[in-house]
């Protein structure tokens, strides 16, 4: 099993090292474009509190970019799997299914990880005040594996790239917007805020933004990850294996 | 080394008034290939032959009846089996952002082979394909011949005991086609059992020991070529008649020549031996890859 998540990680990371400094050029764009627009120009004239914008927006931006690069990093396997047919390749093999899932989903954590390191040195150069702590790490890392298990059960499920884009237009770009990273749910209806409080963005931008101000963060909120982290696998896998009948 | 038993595929399709109906693909199908055999499955399109190879290859799970390799049920043997086999699919499906070397590469990592071993026979089959000059280009830059000759390749490299080739020499040009033939030939003397289908009739002939004809998810003849000629009748006389080319065949060349003296010089005779095609057209009513 380890073995085949490795090759399957393999694979990815042999792409990834062609790619590298494109990709680390690419993920630096979105960020700056968010640290200049919203902290310091729209920042300079929005009360955060007792820190300043700056300092409320960085946590927001990091969950809602790891979000889209784990997400997005994922997604060539549909086109593995419905255009070039290579994912035929692995469905063939003497590998383990889940082993498949585990390895796809490294491969777009490590991406997101990247890209998150990018913006916390992007956000420190921006004068930005936080603290990294080993639970930060891990609510990143928890944050990339639950995207990149929605963006593998997608791929699975979809058979248009048409209403693959659907995804990021429905699901992910309100979430970016609404999930507490740019403003804090309180400011929404209750209705909608309950809603939005139940999705994974949501506990990860407030989990963020605790630990990076105080070192500290909510368990339960941790253990809602933790819940969606498995039950996304578990969707992820059963529509890999449907693949087959 | 292969035993189909009774199986069946069935798809959920839409009808012409967008129902969802059932529609059956495969249909009861039972047969054996020994070890070493070169088996063809010939057929139109349609027949259900690459829904067969998928479900041989464990692509696809059979809605009804049993797949044995070696006497072992494919889906209780499931990783260990799929050791055993290579499979060359009628589509280019390489991965597009690896080089030809990273392909087979991966290939043997994920049959679980060693460092040196992978290395070895990646170097040792490129070389005998002649494609080891192109092993760190992308794939997308060879030639349709180059890449079909790199699916053979790839399909080989954790020396499976069964190949599948579905339609191998599809849109090849003659001289690529013979190579393959070459290559294919040179795994059976190897105690390879070789599975492909085919919708060239030449193909089937030139390489084949036995093969079965399907039509419309069913088995309709099983046979070596020679003997699917024989049954049919030795000889052929065709000529052109009122609906285009006629067919008649004929046990004996005396029987054929004198039912082709009776025409009176306008209508093409031809009296020669019955080919596969001809058993094919009979038997499916339809010219090949029609």
């Amino acid at each position: 099993m380890l073995w085949d998540a490795w090759t399957v990680f393999w694979r990815d990371w042999v792409v990834l090292k062609r790619r590298m400094t494109k990709f680390i050029l690419s993920r630096m764009v979105a960020p700056i474009l968010y640290l200049v627009a919203f902290g310091w120009g729209l920042g300079r004239s929005i009360d955060a509190g007792s820190g300043s914008y700056l300092d409320f927006l960085v946590p927001g931006i990091l969950a809602l970019n790891s979000m889209n690069i784990s997400f997005n990093s994922i997604i060539p396997v549909h086109a593995e799997r419905i255009y070039h047919k290579s994912l035929e390749e692995y469905i063939i093999a003497p590998i383990c299914p889940q082993a498949f899932i585990v390895g796809k989903v490294l491969a777009s954590v490590l991406r997101g990880l990247i890209s998150s390191a990018i913006i916390l040195v992007l956000a420190v150069l921006f004068g930005a005040k936080f603290t990294v702590t080993p639970l930060f790490l891990a609510v990143l890392v928890l944050n990339c594996i639950i995207f990149s298990e929605i963006g593998f059960w997608a791929a699975m499920l979809i058979d248009t790239y048409e209403e693959m884009g659907q995804v990021n237009t429905y699901v992910l770009l309100p979430m970016s917007f609404l999930c507490g990273t740019f403003f804090s749910t309180q400011a929404l209806p209750d209705a909608l805020r309950w809603f939005i409080e139940i999705l994974p963005l949501t506990h990860t931008s407030s989990l963020l933004r605790s630990i990076g101000s105080t070192g500290e963060g909510e368990m339960a909120s941790v253990l809602v990850l933790l819940f969606y982290a498995v039950l996304c696998f578990f969707l992820g896998n059963r529509a890999f294996l449907r693949l087959r009948r | 080394m292969i035993e189909l038993d009774s199986l069946v595929k069935r798809f959920l399709h839409k009808d012409k008034e967008a129902r969802e109906t059932w529609k059956t693909a495969v249909d009861g199908l039972s047969l054996s290939v020994g070890e070493g055999e070169i088996f063809g499955l010939l057929g139109p399109n349609g027949a259900g032959k690459t829904t067969t190879i998928r479900m041989l290859t464990f692509q696809t799970a059979p809605t009804e009846g049993r797949i044995f390799y070696d006497g072992k049920e494919l889906s209780e043997h499931e990783r260990e089996l799929k050791q055993l086999i290579g499979v060359v699919p009628q589509h280019v499906n390489f991965d597009q952002d690896l080089t030809v070397g990273e392909n087979l590469e991966l290939h043997a990592r994920l049959h679980h082979m060693g460092k040196e071993e992978r290395r070895q026979r990646i170097a040792e089959l490129l070389q005998y394909v002649e494609l080891d000059s192109v092993v760190n280009d992308r794939v997308r830059r060879l030639s349709g011949g180059m890449k079909r000759r790199l699916l053979i390749v790839r399909a080989l490299i954790h020396r499976p005991r069964i190949l599948f080739l579905d339609e191998p020499t599809v849109a090849l040009d003659p001289q690529v086609r013979r190579r393959i033939w070459e290559l294919v030939r040179r795994m059976a003397r190897e105690q390879v059992t070789v599975f492909l289908t085919t919708h060239y009739i030449e193909e089937a002939e030139a390489l084949c020991d036995r093969v079965a004809i399907m039509n419309k998810g069913k088995l309709i003849s099983l046979g070596a070529p020679l003997e699917l000629c024989r049954k049919l009748g030795a000889y052929a006389v065709e000529w052109d008649g009122s609906g285009g080319r006629e067919y008649r065949f004929f046990r004996e060349r005396k029987e054929a020549s004198g039912f082709a003296a009776m025409f009176d010089g306008q209508e093409k005779v031809q009296v020669r031996r019955t080919n596969l095609e001809d058993v094919f057209i009979e038997l499916t009513g339809r010219k090949e890859g029609i």
